[in-house]
């Protein structure tokens, strides 16, 4: 596969969504909480508390949406502002009661329309960044689908960024890349190239720790040995002090582009 | 064939008909060489450059911000011969080979002057000692790569262990899409040195200048303690004309200026170019740690 055959399978209707994931790994023991407590519910993102095997956990993710009217509904994975303050909501209510935080990432981008740039979408993203850059307990970002540039990062400043095998995660859309710089979009594979955005470029930067084989929608064994992955991480990372806990964070990010 | 064979008779031009008409004032001008003159943007009038250029490059006629570089910026809020550059010699390096980015590289370089779209040191303002990092537009129009981000992380981690303010004018076009991933990894450390100075108790102050867009206004841009922006600078997550792409509209006249993100609630103030220095002086003077003095 090349790298825009990669970004095809990500941005397939065949692939799982982040509620997929939820469903699978965490049945019944998943409780959706709502809203942003400033203006509005974005159904582009889902968060809640769920049980990992024994651990309470607080888990986010951005949704697609699984048919065409689920789809119109979470406007397509690209959530608007109070999307992203719900998730930062969700992850500083997962602070207070010391349970770990798991993302998942599936979004093209932040939406781009009127209501998202007046109600501050830069704004949003930076202090989702920000916080979650020191937020005192452990969190888990997994890309299972598309990782579209800084709608993606607000749900991915973690201790262990993981990838799904096809999945990609870029600072601009290929079609975008190809048309900025070569005013041209049917040069759209050859941008999807030299961005460097599937996973197994992104594990060979350094830019995430794991590449977890992509899961057959029934394969209930592939969804559990996923859950004890993450329990394991969390675990590690749940014995660190909070100084210690973020300052590795802050030195995962810190060291990139630092040569 | 008889349609080929009608052109025949159409008389040939002379060389003078041939020639392009010449319009009648034209050659009764006087002889203006074009740099002396610049159209402004806001009046559409024409106005003398060197009198916008004296202005701090605002139009003496209706008060357009024109783009200032980072030396011009610095000269404008730095008292005289204050300003010490920080890590002048961090050069960014085409690590994903992305093409063209090498030789992009090397004319923004001859282009701007400068070394990177940023540039960092201490100074004083009005005697207080600050950071500041100014970004440059002529670089990549100020876009953000990794020594873009590497120069403003070190400037925050600077400005918390001496605990000193620090103040970031902001001009970009977002994440330099020519580094891949690793700009966008910029957003998170920046914002992390950002939160440890936040956290560390300390000020920091941003002006925004036109335009601010795409990944700087996603992270350091709107973290500030206090937000400045200059008069009607553009402020955007996704530019204009991606949205109208997106939503197939014309978008409202003042839509994302630095006015109406003032109405919106997201920045604290619009300061004219001509007020900046005074009013950073004021805001760093009442930031000042108890028992501080300002040095005469």
């Amino acid at each position: 596969m090349n790298a825009f055959d990669k970004v095809t399978a990500a941005r397939s209707v065949d692939k799982l969504t982040s509620m997929d994931f939820i469903e699978r790994m965490f049945k019944d023991s998943f409780i959706e909480l709502h809203g942003d407590r400033r203006f509005a519910d974005d159904k582009a993102v889902i968060g809640g508390v769920a049980m990992l095997h024994d651990t309470p956990v607080t888990v986010i993710g951005l949704e697609k949406g699984r048919n065409l009217k689920e789809r119109m509904e979470r406007n397509f994975g690209m959530a608007h502002p109070e999307g992203y303050r719900k998730a930062l909501r969700l992850m500083k209510q997962a602070e207070k009661f010391k349970r770990p935080i798991i993302c998942f990432v599936d979004t093209s981008g932040a939406y781009c329309g009127i209501g998202a740039e007046e109600r501050g979408q830069g704004q949003a993203i930076a202090e989702n960044i920000m916080e979650m850059m020191a937020l005192k307990t452990p969190i888990i970002s997994i890309f299972i689908g598309e990782g579209g540039s800084g709608g993606a990062l607000a749900l991915a400043v973690a201790d262990e960024v993981w990838m799904l095998e096809n999945s990609v995660y870029s600072v601009i859309s290929p079609e975008g890349c190809a048309s900025i710089l070569w005013k041209d979009s049917s040069r759209t594979a050859e941008a999807a190239e030299v961005l460097k955005l599937t996973a197994q470029d992104l594990f060979k930067l350094g830019v995430i720790e794991r590449i977890i084989r992509e899961p057959k929608k029934d394969e209930y064994k592939a969804f559990e040995s996923l859950k004890v992955l993450i329990g394991r991480t969390l675990e590690k990372n749940s014995r660190l002090s909070e100084n210690e806990l973020v300052e590795t964070r802050y030195n995962r990010f810190r060291k990139f582009g630092n040569s | 064939m008889f349609n080929g064979d009608i052109f025949t008779f159409l008389k040939p031009k002379n060389e003078l008909e041939s020639q392009p008409a010449k319009k009648g004032s034209e050659e009764n001008r006087p002889y203006i060489p074009d740099a002396m003159w610049v159209k402004c943007p806001g009046c559409k009038d024409m106005i003398l450059a060197a009198d916008m250029e004296e202005n701090n490059r605002v139009c003496v006629k209706c008060g357009h911000h024109f783009r200032l570089s980072a030396n011009k910026r610095i000269e404008l809020l730095a008292d005289i011969g204050t300003f010490e550059e920080m890590d002048a010699d961090l050069q960014s390096k085409n690590v994903i080979d992305f093409p063209e980015y090498t030789r992009k590289l090397k004319s923004a370089q001859i282009q701007s002057g400068e070394s990177e779209s940023v540039k960092t040191g201490v100074c004083k303002i009005g005697g207080i000692k600050t950071v500041i990092c100014v970004m440059d537009p002529t670089f990549m129009m100020g876009s953000m790569g990794s020594v873009t981000g590497e120069k403003i992380t070190r400037a925050f981690e600077y400005a918390t262990r001496n605990a000193l303010p620090i103040i970031a004018c902001t001009v970009s076009g977002g994440a330099r899409m020519q580094e891949g991933i690793l700009s966008l990894m910029q957003m998170a450390k920046t914002s992390g040195a950002v939160k440890k100075h936040s956290d560390a108790g300390l000020l920091y102050i941003t002006v925004l200048t036109d335009p601010t867009t795409g990944g700087v206004t996603a992270s350091f841009a709107m973290e500030g303690d206090i937000i400045i922006s200059e008069p009607n600078a553009l402020i955007a997550f996704a530019g204009p004309r991606v949205i109208e792409q997106t939503i197939r509209q014309k978008l409202p006249k003042n839509f994302q200026t630095a006015e109406f993100l003032l109405e919106k609630g997201f920045i604290d103030m619009v300061v004219q170019r001509s007020d900046l220095k005074e009013t950073l002086y004021k805001l760093l003077k009442l930031h000042m740690f108890e028992g501080e003095v300002l040095p005469v």
